[in-house]
């Protein structure tokens, strides 16, 4: 079983540059096979999840999933809601958008470079980075900046376990995330209401959190295309446009990145983006929110009702840093 | 009898965008976020209409077609009823009447505000829209007074300007629209008065040509 596994490691991912990675690739095999042994994974199915010709078509289920005990058991909100309602700039600024605009969007072959104060500079094949831990299903609230808010079934694990792998150097205080520069394939990226490539940034510890997770699907399939596709963060604590999508670099630095929202108006979007009703956006109250499919807004959360992240911020005054 | 079917097709026209709401609304049709599709709809048509009521002076004269005088307080009716929807979807459908929120949000948002304001001026305009308004007042007076739809479109504009995230696009289009519209009548009224000094300076000589004739 295990030797199959490895057949099918695309031969990407296995560059000169990295030769290690055979090592590591094994042990992420190995811990698959442990999980799987635990969970009852079917192989074959797994094989098909990391199978290039077969993830390029959307929605191919992922299964072995594991229950994680992050998930609130609110109401689902609808897929076609959570695929139709896309706050995606790189495609379009529209939200009923992106769904349309993002249909032949390639996500494979896709590469993920991990550099700036890591021990272990590499590129890394999305489908390699999927096998780093066995996929657990986390149901999040998802909470956006204008007001809005979802419940989905997220799929992946926690960022820590890449972060690890990466073995960051003492001096990497932050870890920064860039989002794919591709005009031709992304035509928001064809006007600047943005500055490209989208930027987002995390502490250390924040990206360490249990909570934050790397994700690859949603309600039991691969991530769609709209959604963040292949590759994306999910950080249920924070504003939605801190979760960033389709992933290309993850880069470990001493300084405080700047995200592109920050970039684009410090004033109004800063560094950390703490889901907090007590904090307005100088245009607009964040005290309710609109739960998409329900009449009545609901008061909006202290970080969006994840209180274990709070003593990541004990002692910062948080109408500043917000 | 012309003016009458035109103006029939007008209101016929100026409905459409309301019923593909309501269309839409009972097909299911309104995606994940209605009230925010009902808000920016209404919103977008207000606007439209109000641009489109100024347009109508510029493209009588420039064209002419004396007769687009007639359908111009139904544009502007239009616009006015577009801004009502607007409005009651804020209150109603947005805030759920959550007066105290509301009177927040009008002197904190300065989006708000001014949104606010361009509809508070339009009441005034709507309802001295009929005939007998226009007599009562006397011309002069009520031109001055609706002379405010400038008002509200400059602070219509500014509205949306400010409630965008960061795509500037739109309410820059509409914008420029607006400028030309109203830089139209700055030329206009610039030459009158242009004209109006020529006259003041030759006075004998027009004098002169009338007597002659």
């Amino acid at each position: 079983m295990l030797i199959r596994n490895l057949g099918a490691i695309p031969s990407s991912e296995i560059t000169p540059k990295t030769t290690y990675l055979n090592r590591r690739n094994f042990l992420a095999g190995a811990a698959i096979a442990g999980a799987a042994a635990v969970t009852g994974v079917a192989f074959r199915d797994l094989a098909d999840l990391v199978d290039p010709s077969l993830t390029a078509q959307a929605n191919a289920k992922i299964d072995g999933l594991q229950k994680s005990p992050f998930r609130t058991t609110e109401k689902e909100t609808p897929y076609k809601d959570v695929t139709n309602y896309n706050n995606f700039y790189e495609f379009s600024t529209d939200k009923y958008e992106p769904a349309d605009l993002a249909k032949n969007f390639k996500t494979r072959p896709w590469t993920v470079t991990i550099d700036g104060d890591v021990k272990k500079k590499q590129v890394l094949d999305v489908d390699a980075i999927m096998k780093m831990a066995a996929p657990e299903e986390r149901i999040y609230r998802h909470r956006c900046v204008e007001g809005w808010s979802i419940v989905v079934p997220w799929i992946g694990f926690s960022l820590s376990e890449l972060i690890k792998r990466a073995d960051p150097l003492p001096k990497a205080k932050y870890v920064e995330f860039t989002t794919l520069y591709d005009p031709k394939q992304m035509p928001g990226q064809r006007t600047s209401v943005l500055q490209w490539p989208y930027l987002e940034g995390l502490r250390m510890d924040e990206a360490m959190h249990p909570l934050a997770l790397l994700c690859f699907g949603m309600y039991g399939e691969v991530l769609p295309n709209q959604d963040g596709a292949p590759l994306r963060i999910v950080l249920p604590w924070k504003y939605g446009f801190k979760s960033a999508k389709s992933i290309v670099r993850i880069r470990f630095t001493g300084d405080q990145p700047l995200n592109t929202w920050q970039q684009a108006n410090s004033r109004e979007y800063g560094f950390y983006s703490n889901v907090n009703p007590n904090v307005d956006h100088p245009r607009w109250s964040q005290s309710k929110e609109r739960r998409l499919g329900e009449f009545l807004k609901r008061p909006t959360l202290m970080f969006n009702g994840y209180d274990q992240v709070a003593s990541l911020y004990s002692g910062m005054d948080l109408k500043k840093n917000f | 009898m012309k003016l009458r079917l035109t103006k029939i097709a007008i209101f016929l026209a100026a409905l459409i965008p309301l019923e593909r709401l309501l269309w839409k609304a009972f097909h299911d049709g309104l995606g994940a976020n209605p009230i925010e599709v009902i808000t920016h709809a209404t919103g977008d048509w207000t606007l439209i209409l109000v641009l489109i009521t100024l347009s109508i002076t510029p493209l009588r004269q420039i064209t002419h077609q004396y007769w687009l005088i007639g359908v111009r307080r139904m544009v502007g009716l239009f616009a006015f009823f577009y801004g009502t929807l607007h409005f009651l979807t804020y209150i109603w459908l947005d805030k759920f009447f959550d007066v105290p929120e509301m009177l927040k949000d009008i002197a904190k948002r300065r989006f708000i505000t001014v949104g606010f304001a361009a509809f508070v001026l339009m009441i005034p305009l709507a309802l001295t829209s009929s005939a007998w308004s226009i007599r009562r007042l006397g011309g002069k007076r009520w031109r001055r007074l609706h002379r405010l739809i400038y008002l509200t479109g400059i602070l219509a504009v500014i509205h949306y300007f400010w409630l965008v995230k960061a795509d500037h696009r739109k309410p820059i289009a509409y914008g420029i629209v607006l400028s030309i519209l109203l830089l139209y009548r700055v030329g206009v009224w610039m030459s009158e008065k242009a004209s109006e000094r020529g006259k003041q300076l030759a006075p004998a000589a027009s004098r002169a040509e009338v007597t002659k004739a």
